[in-house]
């Protein structure tokens, strides 16, 4: 597509990073196809060619963002099908990225919003302040559809909604690493900020795994969150904050020790974590180091399916449909690993429908855009039905949430039930549902 | 830069813009009314991005009688309308004017009725072409029109421009597996033409709405033939040391009279794009390939391809290889589908769409190279050569007004030669506005006098889709 940048405009990296992604699409519109945004509301300002088109018009000529460019890219749910279904190879998160970047330079929100996303970026990606937001949320859920009539309340509304489906879960501290004796292999494990509190199952699931095939895991104590969910918030600065200090964290490791990989749990995460390369690419202390942990980031799934396997232990064929995650799918393009290891483990699993469609999790997007994300669900959830599962599993925590707040079916992560056929322990969401 | 004109906008419709607005806010949703700058500039240009137009608004009704309000509004007002489906042309055909409404379709994407039993299926017009298929692939039965864009093109966009496909070549375009419409003329009133069945009673509108580009009236549903799927399909790649070679073969295939389901062509540029894209296993060391697909029992499959196969290697095809697995048959067809969108890897392209007669495709072929270097340009061949419809994808940049020009001036060239010939201007992309200045070397005036006659019984104060199809200055009042 033509662009029209000034010469001045151009010698800006992230712009002329963002005119050579304009410049490869060709506006054939394929990806309003597969967007679940243009699904459901039909409008082309809401489908990734529409936002594109916006997004080069406010960069082309150096306006502020305006509400309406806002809307509709905060409408985006990052789920990147778009990047999955474009032929012409157009990196669609790299210049949305930008966009939003641009939005939190130029454009200031309504108070409500900005109170909302600045306390999101406060208190998610620190255990500590997320637990105790849990039990505010706990406590305030009588109260809920009260707030829901308030400006901006329909989101705290969303939240504490969200918050009751981990009741089911058990907080616990964060986890130590593991050793092993003769490690074959040894490896950082993102300990992950809301999974911290929200999911430790699923790390203890995945060091008990690794563990039993001889690799020692490490957890460095100083590691902090992503970067993920500051950075889809506009936050761009915190965002690379957060990705030089793990790239620290985890260069000393490899330093002291070596690392064959860093494997993710939340595919979120990895999405992000596999992207700290072109993150911090023109900043030259870091380009480098953040090169090498970009090219050693895994998902779990990956990285168990390249270990020579043990066998199961357990009698498995229990029905599993699979969801992948967008950021596992569409994100990090991992689609077969996370399905042939349930095979491989016994499991019959069962491809849903529109599977390519986001659940409507996507970070903090149920939280900010509950009503589409509530339709997303309740379109995901009739998907998933259709295939008669026992047991849903998906491998990041903010799917596992979005799902199970709308289906009775267990879901689980998929490191749990491999880990469960392995010899490990039943997943408590599973407790007395295998019959 | 741009060679193409518009009409000047009607100072007087501009000028009662905030009226119009007001006025419409009575007559659809308030969500399907757009008027914002920002997202109106959404909605500027469709897949010919090198033409723009402001629109004055934007409706994106939710029902035919929405559709009929607003086009009765616009026909007392003396309001342009531009039908829009999903906005993939590659001539134009969904590029706004200044001064008129865009009326899109997208939110009219409810499939209405399906009867296995009669072989129909009746959806609204912005259901995309591919989830017609989707609806009915459980039971076996697919929807034939097969245009590259179906993912994400609409039926009212197929209807509008007769769209076909890599499988039109046996099972006919959209006008032959179109049995009914519901269309709304530009006064509001609703129609409906054909019906359920094949060949319904009286004259053929049905027929004259196919293709008309949304100069008669908009279609709000649709009701299409669902045929039942071959018992197996096998798509074969045959790779030739030379495009005349290649062309020569689909001649000889279809002058033999054997109709394959598909014939599709690729050039060397083409292979590479598109095998960079789809990873489909495409042979690299040739410089025209074939995928040719039949489809039946295995002993017919087996049957067709021998006689093929026989044709090809009769014109030097040094590379046979069919697919092996469900997974190799999509590679190979995602590949085709994409390989618009994939050449954008590598270039801008302007898209040609004209037909020849299979005999000529060879000739045709030598000759486009030759006009594509005349202007200094590369092109990339990629099409349905069974019916003779090619696609040639003139490379160039889009950022050097120079190179623009040219792409445009080898395009027109191209379409010369496809009506020098025999053949004509526009397989199934439509004339838009890309094609409107060429219809005088298709077609003369008493021919153009009677189809602007036609088009003006529909729609006497020429508002739909006004500066499409047939020249500017060639205009007339019914």
């Amino acid at each position: 597509m033509q662009t029209n940048f000034s010469l001045t405009a151009l010698a800006d990296a992230h712009v002329s990073e963002s005119e050579k992604i304009l410049r490869a699409c060709v506006h054939c519109g394929f990806c309003t196809a597969t967007c679940p945004t243009y699904l459901l509301l039909a409008d082309e300002a809401d489908s990734p060619r529409g936002r594109i088109y916006l997004i080069k018009d406010m960069l082309e000529e150096e306006k502020p963002a305006t509400p309406q460019v806002v809307e509709h890219i905060d409408r985006c749910l990052t789920c990147l099908s778009c990047m999955t279904t474009c032929p012409s190879g157009v990196h669609y998160m790299h210049l949305v990225d930008h966009a939003r970047a641009h939005i939190a330079r130029t454009y200031t929100r309504p108070l409500p919003d900005r109170l909302l996303r600045g306390m999101l970026a406060k208190v998610l990606p620190f255990p500590g302040r997320l637990r105790l937001a849990l039990r505010v949320a706990t406590v305030s859920r009588p109260i809920r559809k009260w707030l829901a009539n308030l400006p901006g309340g329909a989101q705290l509304a969303a939240m504490i909604e969200l918050s009751s489906s981990f009741k089911r879960r058990r907080p616990t501290r964060r986890l130590p690493g593991a050793t092993v004796d003769r490690p074959r292999g040894r490896v950082a494990l993102l300990s992950g900020c809301a999974q911290q509190v929200l999911g430790q199952n699923i790390n203890e699931a995945a060091i008990r795994l690794l563990t039993r095939h001889g690799i020692e895991v490490v957890q460095p104590i100083d590691e902090g969150c992503c970067g993920a969910l500051v950075q889809h918030l506009g936050y761009e600065s915190r965002a690379l904050d957060a990705a030089r200090h793990n790239v620290d964290v985890w260069t000393r490791e490899i330093e002291n020790g070596g690392l064959d990989a860093i494997v993710v749990t939340t595919s979120g995460c990895g999405t992000v974590i596999k992207d700290y390369g072109f993150l911090l690419r023109n900043d030259n202390a870091y380009a480098q180091k953040a090169a090498r942990i970009s090219a050693l980031a895994r998902d779990i799934t990956e990285f168990l399916h390249e270990l020579p396997l043990q066998d199961g232990v357990r009698t498995t064929g229990q029905v599993v449909a699979y969801h992948s995650a967008c950021s596992m799918q569409h994100g990090q393009q991992v689609r077969d690993q996370p399905k042939s290891l349930l095979r491989r483990m016994g499991f019959v699993v069962r491809e849903v429908p529109e599977g390519h469609i986001c659940c409507g999790s996507a970070g903090t997007y149920n939280v900010l855009q509950p009503e589409i994300a509530n339709r997303l669900r309740a379109r995901k959830v009739t998907n998933i039905e259709k295939v008669k599962p026992q047991i849903i599993a998906s491998g990041n925590l903010g799917c596992i949430t979005q799902i199970g707040a709308g289906t009775r079916i267990p879901v689980v992560h998929t490191v749990e039930l491999v880990d469960w056929a392995m010899g490990g322990p039943l997943p408590d969401v599973l407790e007395g549902c295998l019959g | 830069m741009s060679k193409i004109r518009f009409t000047e906008p009607n100072r007087e419709i501009l000028a009662r813009r905030d009226s119009i607005i007001n006025d419409l806010t009575r007559l659809v949703d308030p969500a399907g009314l757009i008027t914002s700058t920002d997202e109106c500039r959404a909605y500027e240009t469709d897949a010919l991005t090198a033409y723009r137009k402001m629109p004055l608004a934007v409706v994106l009704p939710k029902t035919t009688e929405e559709v009929s309000a607003v086009l009765k509004y616009c026909h007392d007002t003396g309001v342009k309308v531009v039908p829009r489906g999903a906005g993939t042309s590659l001539a134009g055909g969904a590029i706004p004017s200044e001064d008129a409404v865009v009326l899109g379709l997208s939110k009219m994407n409810r499939v209405l009725a399906v009867n296995y039993d009669d072989r129909f299926i009746r959806v609204e017009a912005g259901v995309t072409n591919l989830s017609v298929t989707a609806v009915v692939a459980e039971n076996g039965f697919f929807y034939a029109p097969d245009p590259s864009s179906q993912l994400a093109c609409t039926i009212g966009g197929n209807i509008a421009n007769n769209s076909g496909g890599a499988h039109c070549l046996k099972y006919g375009v959209t006008t032959n597996n179109l049995l009914g419409v519901r269309m709304v003329l530009i006064d509001g009133s609703i129609i409906d033409l054909g019906g359920d069945y094949l060949d319904s009673a009286g004259l053929d509108l049905l027929g004259l709405v196919v293709g008309s580009e949304g100069q008669l009236g908009i279609v709000t549903e649709a009701t299409l033939r669902i045929l039942k799927s071959a018992e197996g399909a096998r798509p074969v790649l045959f790779g030739f040391p030379s495009c005349e070679g290649a062309g020569k073969a689909v001649a000889d295939v279809i002058a033999a009279g054997i109709i394959p389901v598909a014939i599709e062509y690729m050039d060397k540029a083409a292979i590479e794009i598109c095998e960079a894209f789809a990873k489909a296993g495409y042979p690299l060391d040739v410089e025209a390939l074939l995928i040719v697909e039949v489809e039946g029992s295995d002993a017919e499959m087996d049957a067709t391809l021998a006689d093929i196969t026989a044709i090809a290697r009769a014109n030097g095809a040094t590379t046979v290889r069919e697919s092996r697995s469900a997974i190799e048959t999509a590679a190979i067809w995602k590949g085709r589908k994409s390989a618009f969108g994939a050449t954008g890897r590598v270039a801008d392209y302007l898209c040609m769409d004209g037909t020849v007669p299979t005999g000529k495709l060879s000739y045709v072929l030598a000759e486009i190279s030759k006009i594509v270097q005349r202007h200094g340009l590369r092109v990339a061949n990629v099409f349905h050569a069974g019916d003779g419809n090619m696609h040639p994808l003139i490379l160039y940049n889009a950022n050097d007004p120079s190179q623009q020009s040219k792409a445009e001036a080898a395009g027109d060239d191209i379409l010369r030669l496809c009506v020098e010939v025999g053949g004509c201007l526009t397989g199934e992309h439509g004339v838009g506005i890309e094609k409107r200045d060429l219809m005088r070397c298709q077609f003369d005036d008493a021919d153009l006098v009677q189809q602007i006659r036609v088009r003006a019984a529909f729609d006497p104060r020429w508002l739909l889709n006004t500066d499409k199809v047939f020249p500017l200055d060639f205009r007339c009042q019914g």
